[in-house]
């Protein structure tokens, strides 16, 4: 009996060390070297492997960091600039800026604004509704509030307001990692620049209808009328297929256009409320 | 008649409600006003040649082909044209058209307008098919696929057999059916004139055996004319897929991603041969079809030759209104058809039929979880795991999927028509299919 446990232990003992002298020899010979420095930068990055910057996860984009000769085209706007600065900082690099983006949906189509027309029973869901047809409004370009956006983000930066049936973006958490834009079938969501004090002007439809149609489907609809191109001293606005954009890099937050617009497509957020007094003051001044 | 024939996997029977069956069909009266989609067939939209004012006669061109996979579109109504703008058409989105206001009805002088059957068929294989391009004819039997390039058989590659597609397995549809009672000769010439183009001996009708009346009177008509034999199919759904039904006549399988043409067979729908009749006999273009208004709360179910761009609710007040306890208008037949957005939509070549479901059986069922009973496996005429697509593109697997052979589907419905527990089985999979075709794209760009 004990020589038995005896033989095992010895046989088994053996085996082991047999092992473990062939897996120190090939563990030599398929070494791969790696750049300590990958596992540094991927340390300091958010960990979210949303996607944002373009890889597949933050370990490819830390390697491609490590291995980049500059930094340009590579950004992770979720860690943003202070993030890129420390990897620059570390990398011994030089650390370019890149604009804040933020997500902000080109529609403002309530159900008070875009009254259903139709009845949707299928599934609920952004893409299958897309295919089948143009949506429960008469507007075939806007939002379907079925909400494969809110789905998409990862960073709890979206809610649906059942009230309006549109998804609302905080500003605060979105990161612009660009998931709902790519998650929306009817490409109504854009990252523009962030401002000031979170300030945004843009024309909040993506509806390409002729002024009637257009209308007639969303009171808030934008016609295509031109009044904002011919007010805006900027050239910030163009219209294209009777729909107004602005540009986000020109626009200078001067609200004419706001005023300007017939059917109050086009939104500001996050301005002070107007003081009339003063600003009449100032244009007089100016002119 | 011979014994009945059919695929071997899968299928449904749903149940048929033929109610328009017996009603002979009539000449809708030409409406006030008419829309016409330059965009009525697959492949690329014609491009518009009248201009706003213009006087148009009935079966003048107003938008010419583009492309080899295109079509003609010729004007239905005699009038002037007031605009070009968008319409919704079946598809749900806004398409161009152009909108004609109605005076008279006059028609284009090369018409011949006269109820004699043309027997003799005078032009050359090559005169057949340049005629079915400018007379704009596409498959009627739905999917509008212009049937000149159907007709063109590409080089090292031999037509055996044509098949003519009498099916009409859709439930409700009555078109086809009463066409071929009431059409019977001149499908037959359309046939002959459709082998001719094709150089081939041989043509098979199929015909679902729940129509023994049109069975029956083309068998005996086709005594007259050689090489044209008629067979009886078995009822179940999709007998009338293109590739099911050369399956059950031909007994041959058209293999994934490949066309009937690659197993030497040719396929046209009845309807397709009597257009071709009349394009190529009677020198007139495609611009007006039969149009079954059928459902179970419709006062007067019927069928109906329809000039193209007639509104819906045109169609639906000469049926005697639309019910009021309707839920659904479906353009096509209750399985494959589509749901309308609106009843201005236009009749277009790809409409057979209006479908008033109503509210009761037009709404879906509740979706519950997948019980694993597997019906939607043995529906699937294509051998399909629906069930598994599903889940995979739900879960966004769309490599997985691909290796399931999802592009496969020919969105039949079978599975979700099967499914007890109400899945939305098609809706995923055409999802899944889209996206898989989508990316497949883009890898070949790259």
């Amino acid at each position: 009996m004990s020589s038995t446990i005896l033989v095992t232990i010895i046989s088994l003992s053996l085996l082991a060390m047999l092992a473990a002298v062939i897996l120190f020899f090939v563990a030599q010979k398929f070494k791969v070297f790696e750049d300590p420095r990958i596992d540094e930068v991927q340390a300091i990055l958010p960990g979210a492997n949303c996607g944002a910057c373009g890889f597949a996860g933050c370990r490819n984009f830390a390697e491609a960091l490590v291995k980049a000769d500059t930094f340009e085209g590579l950004n992770c706007p979720v860690g943003g600039a202070t993030i890129m600065e420390e990897a620059a900082k570390m990398l011994g690099k030089e650390a370019l800026t890149v604009e804040p983006l933020v997500a902000v949906l080109l529609c403002n189509g309530t159900a008070e604004y875009r009254p259903h027309t139709t009845k949707y029973d299928g599934v609920p869901d952004c893409r299958i509704a897309h295919s089948l047809y143009g949506g429960e409004t008469d507007c075939s370009y806007g939002c379907l509030g079925y909400g494969d956006c809110v789905k998409a983000c990862t960073f709890d930066a979206m809610f649906m307001n059942d009230e309006t049936g549109l998804p609302i973006i905080i500003d605060d958490k979105c990161v612009a990692c660009g998931a709902c834009v790519k998650a929306c079938p009817r490409n109504i969501i854009e990252l523009r620049k962030k401002a000031k004090k979170d300030r945004k002007i843009y024309v909040a439809c993506s509806n390409c209808d002729k002024g009637g149609p257009a209308r007639k489907a969303c009171k808030v609809a934008c016609i295509g009328c031109g009044k904002c191109f011919n007010v805006c001293k900027f050239d910030a606005i163009t219209i294209e297929n009777n729909l107004a954009y602005i540009d986000a890099s020109k626009c200078t937050f001067c609200r004419k256009c706001v005023e300007e617009c017939p059917t109050n497509s086009i939104i500001e957020l996050n301005f002070p409320p107007k003081k009339p007094k003063i600003e009449e003051q100032a244009e007089v001044k100016t002119t | 008649m011979k014994s009945l024939k059919t695929f071997p996997i899968g299928g449904v029977h749903p149940p048929e409600n033929k109610l328009a069956a017996a009603s002979e069909i009539r000449y809708l009266p030409v409406p006030a006003k008419v829309t016409i989609p330059v965009s009525q067939h697959i492949g690329t939209p014609a491009s518009i040649v009248v201009n706003k004012g213009d006087s148009v006669k009935t079966g003048q061109v107003i938008a010419e082909s583009k492309g080899f996979v295109s079509s003609n579109i010729h004007s239905s109504v005699s009038g002037k044209v007031i605009k070009t703008d968008t319409v919704t058409d079946t598809s749900g989105y806004k398409q161009t058209a152009v909108f004609i206001d109605v005076e008279g009805d006059e028609w284009v002088d090369t018409i011949d307008r006269s109820n004699e059957i043309v027997t003799e068929i005078k032009l050359t294989p090559d005169e057949i098919i340049k005629k079915c391009l400018a007379s704009g004819i596409v498959g009627l039997g739905g999917a509008t696929f212009p049937s000149h390039v159907k007709l063109t058989v590409p080089s090292g590659k031999k037509c055996e057999y044509l098949i003519i597609n009498g099916v009409e397995c859709e439930p409700y549809l009555t078109s086809d059916h009463r066409l071929m009672l009431e059409r019977g000769e001149e499908i037959l010439i359309g046939v002959t004139i459709l082998m001719k183009a094709l150089s081939v001996n041989k043509a098979m009708i199929g015909i679902e055996s729940n129509k023994p009346d049109a069975i029956d009177h083309l068998t005996n008509l086709a005594q007259a004319f050689p090489g044209i034999e008629v067979y009886g199919l078995k009822v179940k759904y999709p007998q009338g897929a293109e590739k099911q039904l050369i399956k059950a006549l031909a007994k041959r399988e058209v293999p994934a991603g490949r066309l009937p043409i690659d197993v030497n067979t040719v396929v046209h729908n009845v309807g397709t041969a009597f257009a071709v009749y009349e394009a190529v006999q009677k020198n007139k273009p495609l611009f007006e079809r039969v149009v079954t208004i059928t459902g179970k709360s419709v006062p007067e179910p019927g069928n109906y030759f329809v000039r193209i761009g007639t509104s819906v609710k045109d169609l639906i007040e000469a049926a005697g209104g639309l019910p009021d306890d309707t839920g659904k208008i479906v353009s096509g037949g209750p399985m494959m058809g589509k749901a309308l957005s609106s009843t201005d939509v236009p009749v277009v070549k790809g409409t057979s039929g209006i479908v008033l479901l109503p509210e009761d059986e037009s709404s879906r069922m509740k979706s519950m979880p997948c019980i694993r009973c597997a019906k939607c496996v043995q529906a699937c005429p294509l051998n399909l795991e629906p069930y598994l697509l599903m889940t995979l593109s739900e879960m966004e697997l769309f490599e997985r999927a691909e290796k399931e052979r999802i592009t496969d589907c020919m969105e039949c419905g079978s599975c979700s028509y099967i499914c007890p527990a109400g899945r939305p089985l098609l809706d995923y999979i055409r999802l899944g299919k889209t996206t898989v075709i989508k990316m497949a794209r883009e890898k070949l760009l790259k």
